[in-house]
C-alpha cells in the first residue's frame, strides 16, 4: 500500500494518456475546420493551420443554418410534449396505482429498447397515409411517442421519492387528482424536468434513423445533412468538420453546463434509476 | 367516493400514452410481423403501388435470409454484429472499469477528467462518425500520426480494408451453436453442484450431454446450404469498434464510478485491517460488488450494439458491404430497394435478438423492485 502511494504519478500518467486519446479527435476536428481547403492534405493532417481559415464556419453556416433551424424546431417541440406527458404518466404510475399497472408499465418501457426498424415500415406507411410524411410534424410525432417510455420512467422514479403522506395531507384538504398534481407534485418537479428535458433534447437532437427515413430534403435535421455532406465523394474536409462542430455544439454546451443532470438521465436509462 | 373518481381520472390521464404506445409499438410490430410473412416488394411492380396486391408467403422471407443464395449479405451481417458486439462490449467494459479505478484513487481534478471521458456521450453518432471517418483515412489521420515524431506511417486501410479472419462455414453454425449451448449448460451444472443443488445440476448435465452429443454427431451433418459458405470477422470493423468505444466507454466509467462510490468505506477498511493489499482488496472485495453493474452495462451496451446504425452510416456509408450490419441492411432493403417484406423480416430478426437481451432484464429488475 505504501508502495502504491509512492507511485501515484503512474495514475496521473495513465489519466494523461487517456485524456490525450480522448482529445485526439477533438484536436483534429479543430485544426481541420480552420484550414483553407487548399491547405488540407493527408500528409499534414496533424499540423496546425498556417493561416486561420474562419471562412469554413461561415460556409458551413450557410449550408447548415436551415437544417439547424429544423433541428431546433423538432427538438424543442418533441422535448416539451414528451416531457409534459411523461410527467403526467409518472404521476399516475407512482401515486395512483391501479390494477394492471404492473403489466402496463413494463409493456410501455419495452418501447424504448426496441430497434425502431421493427416499426419503421408501418410508421412510414401511416405518416404517408395521413399526409405527414416528409414534414417535421410527422417526425415530431414519432419522437414524442417513442420518447414516452423514458420520460415516464424518469418521472415515475422521481415522483416515487415524494412521500405519500404529503399527498394524503393534500387529500384531507380536499384536493383531487389535478389539485394534488398542480399544488404539490408539479411544483416539486423542476429537477425532474431538468433531467428529462436535457435527456430528450440530447437524444432527439442526435437522432438519425427516423430523421433519414421520414423527412424530405428541406425538412432534414442537422444530423442527416451532416451525414450526406461528409458521405459525398471528394469533399473538402474543412466543411464537414466545421459542420460537425456546429452540430455538436448545442448538446455539448448542455452537457458542459448541466453535466450533473445529464449523467442522472444517463443512469436512469438503465431502468433501476 | 371522491377517491374512486380520482382513480378513474388517473387511468383516463394515462390512457392516451397507453393507446399511443399500444398502436405505435405493439400494433406496428404486429404489422411488421405480418409484412414479413407477405410478398410485398418481392414483385417490384407492386412495391409502391397505391393498392398493392400482397399475398402471404409464410416463412419464405426468413428461409431466404438464413439459407437463400442471394441473401448471403444478411448472414455476413449477423456475423459482423456478433464480432462487433463482443469487441465493443469488451472495450467499453475494460476501458470504463480502468478509468473508474483510476478516478477512484482520490485524484486531483477528478471532475475535469470525468467530464472529459464522458463528453463523447453527448455527441451524435453522426458527428462521431464524421470525425472518425476523417481520422481513419488510409493515407492520413491516425495512420500518419507516427510520422509527426519521425516514425514510418501505418499502412492499415481501416474502413476500406477487405481482409476477413476467423472464417467458418455457415453450415457449421448449428453444430457450433450446439457445442456452445452444451458448454454453457455444463457450466450451469458445475455451478449448481457447488451450490449443493443436486437435482438442477443433474438436469443441466443431462441436457448438456444430450445437446453436445447431437452437435458432434447429427448436428455436423445439418446442411443449411447445399454448398460451403465462408463468413468471418471483417477487419474493416476495427475502426468502427474504436470509434464506438471512444464514444461509449464514458458511460461504463460513470456506471462503475457510481458503483465504486456506493461501496461503504467501512468495508474497504475492514479488508485492509485484515491485511489485504490494494490488489487483493480490488479482486476480492470491490470487483465482486461491481458484478451487477457489469451485467446491466452489458445489457444496455449489448442492445445498443445490436441496433447500431447511425455510426456506421456516417463513418463508412450505407453501401460499404464489409461494414454492414442488419440494422443498415434493413434500411437499404426496405427504403432503397422497396423490398418491404424482406426488410420487415430483417427487422423482426433484429427485434427478436434485442428482446432476448432486454425482456429478461426488464423482468428481473422490475420484479426486484416490487419485492423491495
Amino acid at each position: 500500500m505504501i508502495a502504491w502511494r509512492r507511485h501515484r504519478w503512474v495514475i496521473y500518467l495513465l489519466l494523461g494518456l487517456a485524456s490525450a486519446v480522448f482529445l485526439l479527435p477533438v484536436y483534429l476536428v479543430a485544426v481541420t475546420s480552420l484550414k483553407a481547403p487548399a491547405a488540407i492534405n493527408l500528409a499534414n493532417t496533424w499540423s496546425l493551420p498556417e493561416a486561420w481559415h474562419w471562412q469554413s464556419f461561415a460556409d458551413a453556416w450557410t449550408v447548415f443554418a436551415p437544417k439547424l433551424a429544423n433541428s431546433f424546431t423538432l427538438t424543442i417541440a418533441a422535448t416539451v410534449a414528451s416531457a409534459l406527458m411523461g410527467s403526467m404518466n409518472g404521476y399516475v404510475l407512482s401515486k395512483w396505482r391501479f390494477p394492471g399497472a404492473n403489466v402496463v408499465f413494463p409493456l410501455m418501457l419495452f418501447g424504448m429498447f426496441i430497434p425502431y426498424q421493427a416499426i419503421l415500415i408501418p410508421l412510414f406507411e401511416f405518416l404517408r397515409s395521413i399526409g405527414l410524411y416528409g414534414g417535421l410534424t410527422g417526425l415530431i410525432m414519432a419522437h414524442v411517442v417513442y420518447g414516452l417510455p423514458i420520460t415516464t420512467l424518469i418521472f415515475r422514479n422521481y415522483y416515487a421519492e415524494i412521500p405519500d403522506e404529503m399527498l394524503e395531507a393534500g387529500k384531507i384538504d380536499g384536493a383531487g387528482f389535478f389539485g394534488l398534481y398542480g399544488r404539490i407534485v408539479f411544483p416539486l418537479s423542476l429537477p425532474g424536468f431538468v433531467v428529462v428535458i436535457i435527456w430528450q433534447f440530447t437524444q432527439i437532437w442526435n437522432e438519425f434513423l427516423f430523421a433519414v427515413t421520414l423527412t424530405s430534403q428541406e425538412n432534414q435535421p442537422i444530423t442527416v445533412a451532416l451525414a450526406q455532406l461528409a458521405g459525398g465523394e471528394a469533399v473538402r474536409w474543412n466543411l464537414p468538420m466545421a459542420g460537425a462542430i456546429l452540430a455538436a455544439l448545442p448538446t455539448l454546451l448542455v452537457y458542459v453546463l448541466l453535466g450533473r443532470y445529464f449523467v442522472k438521465g444517463l443512469l436512469a436509462g438503465s431502468v433501476k434509476g | 367516493m371522491k377517491l374512486t373518481r380520482d382513480r378513474w381520472t388517473a387511468v383516463l390521464m394515462l390512457l392516451p400514452s397507453v393507446v399511443l404506445i399500444g398502436v405505435f409499438v405493439y400494433g406496428f410490430i404486429g404489422q411488421t410481423a405480418w409484412t414479413s410473412f407477405s410478398d410485398w416488394g418481392r414483385v417490384s411492380s407492386q412495391a409502391l403501388a397505391v393498392d398493392p396486391e400482397i399475398e402471404l408467403v409464410g416463412w419464405q422471407n426468413y428461409r431466404d435470409l438464413f439459407t437463400g443464395f442471394i441473401d448471403v449479405r444478411f448472414r455476413q451481417d449477423l456475423v459482423n454484429t456478433f464480432f462487433f458486439t463482443i469487441f465493443f462490449l469488451a472495450g467499453c467494459l475494460g476501458l470504463g472499469l480502468g478509468l473508474a479505478f483510476l478516478l477512484d484513487q482520490d485524484v486531483k481534478g477528478e471532475g475535469f477528467f470525468r467530464t472529459l471521458f464522458l463528453f463523447p456521450m453527448s455527441l451524435s453518432f453522426v458527428v462521431t462518425g464524421t470525425v472518425w471517418r476523417w481520422m481513419l483515412q488510409p493515407r492520413g489521420g491516425v495512420n500518419v500520426l507516427p510520422t509527426t515524431i519521425g516514425l514510418p506511417a501505418w499502412e492499415f486501410r481501416w474502413l476500406t480494408d477487405r481482409t476477413q479472419v476467423w472464417r467458418f462455414d455457415w453450415n457449421a453454425l448449428p453444430g457450433m451453436t450446439g457445442v456452445l449451448v452444451a458448454v454453457v449448460l455444463a457450466g450451469v451444472a458445475l455451478a449448481s453442484w457447488r451450490d449443493g443443488r443436486r437435482r438442477r445440476a443433474g438436469v443441466a448435465l443431462a441436457s448438456a450431454a444430450l445437446i453436445g452429443a447431437w452437435a458432434l454427431t447429427l448436428g455436423r451433418s445439418v446442411a443449411l446450404l447445399p454448398y460451403p459458405e465462408l463468413h468471418g470477422f471483417n477487419l474493416a470493423f476495427i475502426g468502427i469498434i474504436l470509434a464506438a468505444v471512444w464514444q461509449m466507454s464514458g458511460y461504463t466509467m460513470a456506471l462503475y464510478l457510481a458503483g465504486l462510490r456506493g461501496i461503504p468505506s467501512e468495508l474497504r477498511e475492514a479488508a485492509r485491517v485484515d491485511g489485504a493489499n490494494e490488489v487483493q482488496l480490488y479482486r476480492h472485495v470491490v470487483l465482486p460488488l461491481l458484478q451487477p453493474i457489469t451485467l446491466s452495462a452489458m445489457i444496455i451496451l449489448g442492445h445498443i450494439s445490436l441496433k447500431i446504425f447511425d455510426l456506421i452510416f456516417a463513418m463508412a456509408g450505407a453501401d460499404n458491404a464489409t461494414t454492414d450490419v442488419p440494422a443498415l441492411l434493413m434500411y437499404l432493403t426496405a427504403f432503397r430497394a422497396n423490398q418491404f417484406s424482406k426488410g420487415a423480416a430483417i427487422a423482426m430478426v433484429l427485434l427478436v435478438m434485442v428482446a432476448a437481451v432486454i425482456v429478461p432484464y426488464l423482468w428481473t429488475s422490475l420484479r426486484g423492485e416490487t419485492r423491495r
